[in-house]
């Protein structure tokens, strides 16, 4: 007969992965590179609005892209094809959401090129990626209008969690009931420190704000 | 498919425990289970079973106890708690909804049974 002993844990599944990206942020900032993760629904215009932001930034800084995606590397070629900047397809097999592990594997990828400011295009998914902690310097999330100012409520956890919530395609308003003043209300209930941009990826309204945002934030990050 | 990589993460988890233990063979583990954890129990109970059907070490084939944290918010203004399911984030005491999850979001893994060979 064997013996059996019953072990204590009392461990949160999410301790490792916590751990784990304090790392790699740690590993990121010795390198001075400032990881921006960024966060959406499907179709909200996170492909369009880096093309934009990058052809706004690549003269004052070394980028690249990460784009993971469950399959296909349409997303990479884009950016790729737009912009001309270092850019790798992650596949995460299947998962919704991409972890510190994975990130890392993903910087790993990227090569020794110099890189000052790496984003991380996550699945598009507004749930388990806010539960993941990926090692990024900021959470950067994008709310477009026809998915309503409500998305706050339905999805608190992920506003919860960004530092920048963006509001894209904005020139559509006028055919949704979108409030832009109760949306704001609804991500302040959640993140009394969120800030919010208004933009039109298509337009390029507003680009020039989260452009300055991140540039002032990569700043604040060097400094501190 | 969220509930595949939470059991990933977990059986990392584990398999540490395990390394740091010394575990060779584990009969089950218990998790506890956030009622708002978005962790639904009866996909991952699906999901571990056929995960650990692939594990070669002490986990291979280990069975997978649930037990759920009930989920409790609290509120800022009347400074109550109520239940978070029935309720939401307004306080069905005052109406507020200045509240916070107290607890309800964790996914823990309380503890491992494991069987060691009865020496001598």
């Amino acid at each position: 007969m064997d013996k059996v002993k019953i072990i204590e844990v009392k461990r949160s599944i999410f301790e490792n992965n916590d751990k784990d990206a304090d790392r790699l942020r740690e590993e990121l900032k010795a390198r001075g590179t400032f990881l921006l993760n960024l966060m959406s629904s499907p179709g909200s215009g996170k492909t369009t609005t880096l093309v934009q932001l990058i052809n706004r930034l690549k003269d004052e800084l070394a980028i690249s892209v990460m784009e993971a995606d469950i399959d296909s590397d349409v997303d990479a070629k884009k950016i790729l094809e737009a912009t001309g900047v270092n850019t790798i397809q992650l596949h995460t097999g299947g998962m919704c959401h991409l972890d510190a592990d994975m990130t890392r594997q993903g910087v790993k990828n990227l090569g020794d090129a110099k890189a000052d400011l790496v984003i991380l295009e996550n699945v598009g998914n507004l749930v388990c990626p806010a539960e993941f902690d990926t090692g990024s310097a900021v959470n950067v999330m994008i709310l477009s209008v026809p998915e309503g100012h409500d998305k706050p409520l339905k999805y608190p956890l992920m506003f919860s969690v960004c530092d920048l919530v963006i509001v894209n395609k904005i020139d559509v308003m006028p055919y949704f009931d979108f409030d832009l003043e109760k949306c704001k209300e609804y991500v302040h209930m959640r993140n009394p420190k969120a800030e919010i941009i208004p933009i039109c990826a298509k337009t390029g309204e507003g680009i020039e704000n989260v452009a300055d945002w991140i540039s002032r934030q990569i700043k604040e990050w060097r400094n501190s | 498919m969220h509930e595949l990589g939470v059991v990933f993460h977990c059986i990392g988890e584990i398999n540490e425990i395990a390394k740091e233990q010394r575990l060779e063979k584990i009969n089950s583990v218990t998790v506890e289970i956030g009622e708002v954890s978005t962790v639904i129990p009866y996909y991952f109970e699906d999901c571990w079973k056929w995960a650990v059907k692939k594990e070669e070490g002490a986990l291979k084939d280990a069975g997978i106890k649930l037990e759920t944290i009930k989920a409790v918010t609290f509120c800022k203004d009347c400074k109550q708690e109520y239940e978070t399911v029935k309720y939401g984030k307004t306080c069905p005491n005052c109406g507020s909804g200045h509240t916070y999850l107290v607890t309800g979001n964790e996914i823990m893994i309380k503890e491992v049974e494991a069987s060691f060979p009865e020496d001598g």
